[in-house]
């Protein structure tokens, strides 16, 4: 009628492991936008500041860094000024922090949505980590005039930046992914988020250095994929601190797992998010 | 031939323990303490593979076979409970069936409530962005309807405002706006036609009927059987999950009155009272005129009495009554919300009492809805759709000739209801 082309839907009890439909994710690519753009107009719909808060944070848990331990503790960063080695972490580290956050949620917050509508699920949590992703190009921003301010030299090695970049996203949807999913049915996930945060950020070197932690045990600190992704900031802009080794291998490994891994678990338990969500509520 | 919809063999299944919200991980640890293996294996498969779920679930749908041919209306009709509602959302692909296979050829746009999506902060343009990508309609569709959807929903001067300052009218107009502009090639909709007042239901039909000549498909879920008989060609009945009978959909609203009124008059108020631990429960609903016979006189007093159960909260509870014709027509209906502020005390079982004086209704029988009311909510319910009802019936009566009325009609002849009439001429007699 409208398309000379008619979709056609089987509808039958779908296989145990499937991996992601990316035919289909694309189909659904506006409503991922829209879905994004969503987050991004309500968080900042009512405040006074708007879109300043995505500056105004980093900037006072820098300032903050950079009084205590910077000056006070006196924390050894390779050479950089502690602003600037602060705020490098502190990027991909909020990142990781808000979308872990709200992806967490997002599947139990939009489930009058999840309940009345099909879609593919697993763009619920992606657009919320895209609705982050604002913020980190706002305070990306605000690092580089602060690397001018500064006289970082400007240097080509900045372009490393994209693959850790990659690594951070890759890291962040697969613990979005195994966080949202599992949340749907314990809900204890919700209340375990702000410790996970908080535990989570002192085993990420944001206000230290990685070269703190002695070389034979740096292959396990990688384990921690943060870890790879924030040294991995370091090392691109600043040309300082380890270079990529050990720690990025097993940070990329361990982040590709819990991506895979993060995927595999979604859909399987995808099947019966509409099913423990009940009506969905009014 | 190609079906727009080939189901066969459909059945959903539901875990009973998934009735509660939901689970905490305490009790699973404790679980994977006992039996590790079992609990890993159940962590995966969910709750569909475990052996005790044969014992511990019910097929919320079974068995259900149907095709629907392009173009064709077709009405779901039963119980509150018989499946309706879950064959929508399979057919709908919100959830997966348990069992069986359907082949739906077409665009699918699913409408199982008005405003799905609608953000309280975002403004009433945002939304209707939201809404339509949420609906299934792309970006440049939305923005080629834009101004057709505004001005259908008669909001052109709010249109910058956020929603959460909008009324419920508006809301609902501009929410069913967008959605009345979607154009699927497979129509799903549940209940939604309930909401909103007289103008917007028509709006609402009239709409379904459009997209109908377009060539639309259109499988709808009614209580309405006034609307099921104006716009389905065909019914499709649902009883305990199953397809009870598939035909011409005035047969099919017969059949499923018929059924009702039956199955009503088996059910005692004890089985009732055993079935349910609510708090607030319609044991019965009797009507009759003062004689305490269920056969009126034309013209005579019709009492209803609700024997009820209501404890608190809330404290106070209101109640209302309904008059609708073996169509599905509501005729009128008593509503204590608009005579008495205050409410009735809910402390306990207890009686009230309803009394529609010289009720002016045509010769047929009447059917009866009571519900316990809280604000807008409904506490508890007793009709048809929930299985049980109460009948009367307007005789037909011959008059004295010398009197205004000489005879009463029967609703299909002269309408529902006698007003005092008076005929004269110029030319005196």
């Amino acid at each position: 009628m409208h398309s000379t082309e008619v979709p056609i839907f089987d509808i039958q009890p779908s296989s145990a492991w499937r991996l992601l439909d990316t035919r289909e994710l694309w189909r659904y690519r506006e409503l991922i936008y829209f879905l994004a753009w969503r987050d991004i107009k309500v968080r900042y719909k009512q405040t006074a500041i708007g879109i300043a808060w995505a500056v105004l944070q980093p900037v006072a848990m820098m300032a903050a860094f950079t009084l205590f331990f910077g000056r006070l503790a006196g924390v050894a960063t390779d050479g950089i000024p502690y602003p600037l080695f602060a705020l490098s972490a502190l990027l991909p580290w909020q990142m990781f922090s808000r979308a872990v956050t709200e992806s967490a949620n997002s599947l139990v917050t939009d489930q009058r949505l999840i309940t009345r509508v099909y879609f593919p699920r697993i763009i619920v949590p992606i657009a919320t980590i895209i609705a982050a992703l604002a913020d980190f190009v706002i305070a990306s921003g605000l690092l580089f005039i602060l690397m001018v301010a500064y006289g970082v030299p400007f240097h080509w090695g900045v372009l490393w930046l994209v693959p850790f970049i990659i690594l951070m996203l890759v890291t962040v949807l697969g613990v979005g992914f195994w966080l949202s999913a599992l949340n749907v049915e314990y809900r204890d996930v919700a209340h375990t988020v702000p410790f996970l945060n908080q535990f989570w950020f002192f085993i990420t070197p944001v206000v230290y250095s990685a070269t703190l932690v002695p070389p034979e045990w740096r292959a396990l600190y990688g384990l921690n994929p943060m870890v790879g992704v924030v040294e991995g900031f370091r090392w691109a802009l600043f040309d300082s601190g380890a270079s990529p080794g050990a720690i990025t291998l097993v940070s990329t490994c361990v982040a590709f797992g819990l991506f895979a891994s993060g995927i595999i678990w979604f859909r399987r338990r995808e099947r019966t998010f509409v099913d423990a969500m009940g009506s969905g509520g009014r | 031939m190609d079906f727009a919809i080939d189901a066969n063999d459909l059945g959903k299944r539901y875990a009973i323990g998934e009735l509660q919200k939901y689970k905490a991980l305490r009790d699973t640890l404790t679980n994977a303490a006992y039996a590790p293996f079992r609990t890993v294996a159940r962590m995966f498969n969910g709750h569909q593979s475990s052996n005790s779920g044969e014992r511990n679930s019910i097929w919320a749908v079974k068995n259900v076979s149907f095709q629907v041919k392009p173009g064709e209306i077709v009405a779901l009709v039963g119980r509150n409970g018989a499946g309706k509602s879950t064959l929508l959302r399979i057919l709908s692909r919100v959830t997966e069936p348990t069992h069986g296979h359907a082949r739906i050829r077409g665009r699918i746009g699913s409408l199982l409530e008005v405003g799905t999506g609608f953000h309280p902060e975002l403004t009433g343009r945002e939304n209707v962005y939201l809404n339509g990508a949420i609906l299934g309609m792309t970006k440049a569709e939305v923005h080629r309807k834009f101004d057709r959807i505004v001005s259908f929903a008669e909001l052109e001067k709010f249109i910058d405002t956020p929603v959460k300052f909008y009324s419920t009218g508006m809301y609902i107009r501009l929410a069913f706006a967008v959605a009345a502009h979607l154009e699927p090639e497979i129509l799903l909709v549940d209940e939604v036609l309930a909401v909103g007042d007289g103008a917007f239901q028509q709006k609402c039909l009239t709409r379904i009927r459009e997209l109908t000549d377009q060539g639309t498909t259109t499988v709808f879920v009614s209580h309405n059987m006034h609307h099921v008989g104006a716009l389905a060609t065909r019914g499709i009945y649902l009883r305990g999950g199953s397809v009870f009978r598939d035909g011409d959909a005035t047969e099919v609203i017969q059949l499923y009155f018929d059924d009702a009124l039956r199955s009503a008059n088996a059910a005692s108020t004890a089985d009732i009272a055993d079935a349910s631990g609510d708090n607030h429960l319609v044991f019965e609903v009797n009507a009759s005129n003062r004689q305490g016979t269920a056969e009126l006189d034309p013209g005579e007093d019709l009492l209803v009495s609700i024997t009820y159960r209501s404890l608190p909260p809330p404290e106070q509870v209101h109640f209302n009554v309904s008059i609708w014709t073996e169509q599905g027509l509501l005729v009128t209906s008593a509503d204590s919300r608009f005579t008495t502020r205050s409410g009735f005390p809910a402390s306990g079982d207890g009686v009230v009492r309803c009394v529609f004086p010289t009720l002016p209704l045509a010769t047929g029988r009447y059917l009866l809805k009571a519900y316990i009311l809280s604000g807008d909510a409904a506490l508890a319910s007793f009709g048809w759709d929930d299985g049980r009802a109460c009948t009367f019936v307007i005789k037909p009566k011959l008059a004295d000739v010398l009197t205004d009325f000489v005879w009463y009609p029967t609703q299909s002849d002269y309408g529902l209801v006698r007003v005092p009439f008076k005929w004269s001429s110029d030319y005196d007699c």
